[in-house]
């Protein structure tokens, strides 16, 4: 399964986010290519998976694993099966989060086996507006599990409006892909959270402007 | 062996002018290179690093062109095509846009394989009102349609200005390899080289003029960094270029090639000053980062949306029969 993914990772995925989000990435040297890290983006839209995945060289991007939300992505036999396998998502079980249960288990597996996780800490796809939800703590628990971990934050601009979410028609745009220095677990999580929030805010102010209404 | 006898085979079925042409360019870029490679080893201190990605980005520019010119009008009408695709893709982006033009934007891509259909099918008469007429005409017919009148005649003139810069403008240099190779001393490629070579040289001789003598800003609110005297020396120098060059690759004469030689470096200095409006509307520097080294293929390509379509119309007036 393991090449497949790859190929299509590279033949289809790839061009495909090319095509419909010019794929403009800075500060490309900050991108990890060996796990455990972390990468911590913002949240528009179904693009926002695609042009992470696509924006790694070719010898990672088999590392990269999104987290994603088991009740969307799995609910559905077909789309379950593209999800795992060809996109590669860590399963994260939104529901069950404060049951007791621990629904970062599959994460901490996977980032224990050498993986490169995608998180995406807003918890679901904001409106294409600039606009930054509250992060929920799921990536600092990570960190904390991990603390050798890079937790990279990324800026994605642009992505609600190539898929806004609700929309099934993909309309090219440019998106700016901003990818900022690692932040690393120092051992509080209040601290840990507001350092990373700090670190997409100041990407964010770096992005070109956004006339989208 | 066999590689090597096609390969001559194919050159020597080339105009020797537009050989001689491309190697004089890849002869700059060699130049170029090792100006830069020098540079960097004889200063350590100093950050080179811009300057390097520069040269690349122009070695990859030019021999994509080079090898779509060599190929013929198919594959430069693709190249050019892709090229109206990356830049209108650019403008829609940076253009205040709103989550109900969505289906708009969509028709406005649409128009670039309508538009380039008829360069491929060599219909020059369609090709002419398509974008400008119908497309003018169609868009905000479909915007009616949908009910989108919030905003209405900005949004009509936005995505107008786009088509007609980004696809129909850019279309004229596909168009030009159209030209029947009898008309033009180095072929229709011949026509299209040097086209882009006077734009470019005027680009570059406008900023090495106004680096060397620059005093006296001429468009201050738009770009601050336009001089008097990069303008005028780099109208004069393309000129020169032009007078002296031009018959080589155009089947341009006495006054043909004089008005030619006067009006295409003032066009090339409109198209860059107002797409520089537009990014200073907008607020950006770069319209990307594309291309490594230059910013986005808007900024490179800015002159190039003005001088196309008048140097193939005062060619089409002067000199060539098929248009």
């Amino acid at each position: 399964m393991g090449w497949i993914r790859w190929l299509i990772l590279l033949l289809v995925a790839r061009p495909v986010a090319r095509f419909l989000t010019g794929a403009d990435v800075t500060g490309r040297e900050h991108l990890p290519l060996k796990g455990p890290a972390i990468i911590a983006a913002n949240h528009n839209s179904h693009m926002d998976t695609l042009l992470l995945l696509s924006i790694f060289p070719s010898r990672a991007v088999m590392r990269v694993r999104p987290a994603a939300a088991s009740d969307y992505f799995l609910r559905d036999p077909v789309i379950g099966w593209v999800s795992r396998n060809l996109i590669g998502i860590v399963p994260i079980a939104r529901g069950k989060a404060g049951t007791g249960e621990d629904v970062l288990a599959p994460a901490r597996e996977a980032l224990a086996a050498g993986d490169i996780i995608v998180v995406f800490p807003e918890g679901t796809r904001g409106d294409a507006s600039d606009d930054m939800a509250a992060l929920k703590s799921g990536v600092a628990r990570l960190a904390e599990a991990f603390p050798e971990a890079p937790v990279t934050p990324v800026w994605i601009q642009g992505a609600g409006r190539v898929l806004p979410k609700g929309e099934v028609i993909p309309v090219p745009m440019n998106c700016a892909v901003l990818i900022g220095a690692p932040v690393h677990w120092q051992g509080g999580r209040a601290a840990f959270m507001e350092e990373l929030r700090a670190a997409l805010l100041t990407l964010k102010d770096q992005a070109p402007p956004l006339r989208w209404s | 062996m066999d590689i090597i006898d096609r390969t001559q085979a194919f050159l020597a079925a080339q105009p020797p002018a537009l050989l001689w042409g491309l190697g004089g360019i890849a002869g700059l870029l060699v130049l170029g290179s090792l100006v830069a490679a020098v540079l960097t080893l004889a200063r350590p201190g100093k950050d080179y690093r811009e300057l390097r990605q520069r040269m690349s980005s122009w070695w990859v520019m030019i021999g994509l062109l080079a090898g779509a010119l060599l190929l013929g009008w198919q594959a430069t009408l693709g190249l050019f095509a892709v090229v109206s695709f990356i830049a209108l893709r650019e403008f829609l982006s940076l253009a205040p846009t709103r989550r109900e033009d969505r289906l708009i934007i969509l028709a406005c891509y649409l128009a670039i394989p309508v538009s380039y259909a008829f360069v491929a099918a060599n219909i020059y008469g369609i090709y002419l009102v398509i974008i400008p007429v119908y497309a003018f005409l169609i868009l905000p017919w479909l915007m009616a349609v949908i009910g989108q009148t919030r905003g209405y005649l900005s949004s009509v003139a936005l995505f107008h200005w786009g088509l007609m810069t980004c696809v129909y403008n850019i279309g004229y240099a596909a168009f030009l390899m159209r030209t029947p190779a009898a008309e033009a001393p180095a072929g229709a490629a011949g026509l299209v080289f040097f086209l882009l070579v006077a734009t470019e040289f005027n680009d570059v001789a406008q900023y090495v003029w106004g680096k060397l003598l620059g005093r006296h800003k001429i468009i201050p609110k738009v770009s601050p960094n336009k001089t008097w005297e990069g303008f005028l020396g780099g109208w004069a120098s393309t000129a020169a270029l032009i007078w002296f060059v031009g018959p080589m690759f155009t089947p341009l004469h006495g006054l043909g090639l004089a008005t030619m030689a006067l009006v295409l470096p003032v066009a090339g200095f409109a198209g860059d000053v107002t797409m520089s409006a537009i990014k200073r509307d907008i607020g950006v520097k770069d319209t990307s980062h594309l291309i490594p080294g230059h910013g986005g293929i808007l900024d490179r390509i800015d002159s190039l949306t003005f001088t196309a379509p008048l140097y193939f119309h005062l060619l089409a007036w002067f000199a060539l029969e098929t248009f």
